[in-house]
């Protein structure tokens, strides 16, 4: 029952990194950069929804739209700002510049909240499920976040195979050139994806303080560099690939400090993406990287 | 017949090598003009130009009486100039039908379906396989899937580089056949090749790029008689 126990914990916490993920493979996919500060939107995020919710005493739903709003607005000004200026710059002076930014977000909020941990309050209110004389709990952050993954996967899925904007960002991904001639405007669609990757940082940010309720400016990075790896476990690029390479990281992190050591359970972490790596470099369902003729 | 596309002294620059130095040509409207030339002698780079991938550093370019020249391609296409690129670039890992829509991102979505319907009369083989994923098409297939796209925007002019590069003969007899029919249709064609022999059968008029330069024009009948065109390009 506690392999169980742990088993739901694991995915629990890996629908939190795939959501995460999406963003960090969506974004990669389309403007083919390595956004690190993606991390710390989640934190701006869950610092949001803290202040709605503790400070202001409204309701948990009003501190998440604000936390998607607010994260959205910033996606698109990071990218507008920081980005867009080096669209055709090296991808090195990109990355740098991407952790740039991540730091400047992270002594923002040191600057705004300060360095003392906040205390979040969950958004979620019912009790949790107690199965099997209460041996299997399974709490109720756990149902709304993997809720949350499968309902954010199928919105995805259909956004980007079944409308004219989705098609069109995967056109974009594929090919900047030709969809630009085919009348898509490349930098709007870039914009789009960053709008709809840090609404979903928002949204994980909340869900992840919800389950982990410690707030410090510094929360979205380990969860940001785990999602990443998520990202690459799967198939950097691939929506899917993020889904369960953010599910499979969650259930073999909670497995390894269960079962290995509390200690370790980071280093085996990327310990497995290393020889994931080492097997398949395009990840799980990573896509073949086709040779231009 | 009036002056559709104008391209005025465009220099183009890959950094600081100087790609295309100083080339004039026009396209009248229902004309189909070829663009010949050897390899790497600035065909691609002037029609990237022309479709604003590119930007020239001096020069103009002006589409039905608008100066496009530094007009983003996006809304270049909504005027009604699509360009099939080198190459074909049609979306590998999108299927057929998709691919057709994408042509058709200008356009009203009311208008696509009834779209689909004049390309697949047009390219029976690409109705065959709407739900084959493209890159899985021949060569063939896939330059025809190019085209079939590009006219989901319903071009006025229509610019297609290199048609028949790596295709059978009997293939590129085949996409010539559909070039002169979208020409009896109304459509005007800029088209760049290689294989000059049969660019030169199709088109109205010639224009000669030799290293980022117009060397010779005429008709395309004059250019497929003249002595240099034959020793150059046609062999012998």
């Amino acid at each position: 029952m506690t392999f169980l126990n742990y088993l739901i914990n694991g995915i629990s916490l890996g629908s939190v990194y795939a959501i995460i993920a999406l963003g960090y493979t969506m974004v990669y996919g389309i403007a083919k950069m390595l956004n690190f500060a993606h991390g710390d939107v989640i934190m701006i995020g869950a610092y949001v929804s803290f202040i709605i919710t503790s400070k202001m005493g409204l309701p948990a739903i009003v501190s998440v739209l604000a936390a998607v709003v607010v994260c959205t607005v910033l996606g698109i000004f990071i990218e507008r700002l920081a980005y867009k200026p080096l669209r055709n710059a090296t991808s090195l002076a990109v990355l740098i510049t991407a952790i740039g930014v991540s730091y400047f977000l992270q002594n923002s909020a040191l600057l705004i909240w300060g360095s003392d941990p906040k205390s979040f309050n969950s958004i979620v209110h019912f009790d949790s499920i107690k199965l099997f004389d209460g041996q299997l709990v399974i709490t109720s952050e756990a149902i709304v976040t993997v809720l949350a993954c499968i309902v954010i996967m199928i919105a995805l899925t259909i956004f980007t195979g079944h409308t004219k904007l989705g098609k069109a960002m995967r056109a974009v991904s594929e090919d900047k050139g030709a969809a630009q001639l085919m009348g898509i405007n490349v930098n709007s669609t870039i914009s789009m994806t960053f709008a709809i990757g840090s609404a979903l940082a928002a949204i994980a940010g909340v869900l992840l303080c919800s389950a982990y309720p410690t707030l410090l400016p510094t929360t979205g990075s380990m969860p940001g560099i785990k999602a990443f790896t998520a990202a690459v476990f799967g198939g950097i690029g691939s929506i899917p690939g993020a889904m369960i390479g953010g599910i499979l990281l969650g259930v073999i992190e909670v497995f390894a400090s269960a079962y290995i050591s509390d200690k370790l359970s980071n280093a085996i972490v990327f310990g497995v993406l290393i020889i994931v790596l080492l097997v398949k470099p395009t990840g799980l369902l990573g896509k073949k990287i086709n040779e231009k003729v | 017949m009036s002056t559709f596309l104008q391209v005025e002294n465009i220099n183009v620059y890959y950094g600081a090598i100087h790609a295309i130095q100083g080339v004039s040509f026009d396209v009248n409207e229902g004309e189909i003009v070829t663009l010949i030339g050897a390899n790497g002698a600035g065909k691609s780079t002037v029609l990237k130009t022309v479709s604003g991938l590119l930007r020239p550093k001096i020069g103009k370019i002006s589409f039905a009486g608008e100066d496009i020249t530094l007009t983003p391609p996006h809304k270049i296409v909504e005027k009604g100039l699509a360009h099939v690129p080198e190459g074909r670039r049609i979306f590998q890992q999108m299927t057929v039908e998709e691919n057709l829509e994408m042509g058709a991102y200008t356009q009203p979505q009311s208008g696509v379906a009834a779209d689909l319907e004049m390309v697949y009369e047009q390219f029976p083989r690409l109705k065959e396989r709407r739900r084959q994923i493209a890159g899985t098409l021949s060569g063939g297939e896939q330059q025809m899937l190019a085209m079939g796209r590009a006219l989901m925007s319903h071009p006025k002019l229509l610019m297609l580089d290199e048609p028949s590069m790596g295709l059978a003969p009997i293939l590129v007899e085949q996409i010539f056949e559909i070039i002169r029919t979208l020409h009896k249709n109304g459509t005007t064609i800029l088209l760049v090749e290689q294989n000059a022999q049969m660019a030169l059968s199709v088109a109205d008029r010639a224009y000669v790029l030799e290293t980022g330069e117009i060397t010779l024009s005429g008709t395309g009948e004059e250019l497929a008689k003249s002595d240099e065109i034959r020793k150059a390009y046609l062999g012998g």
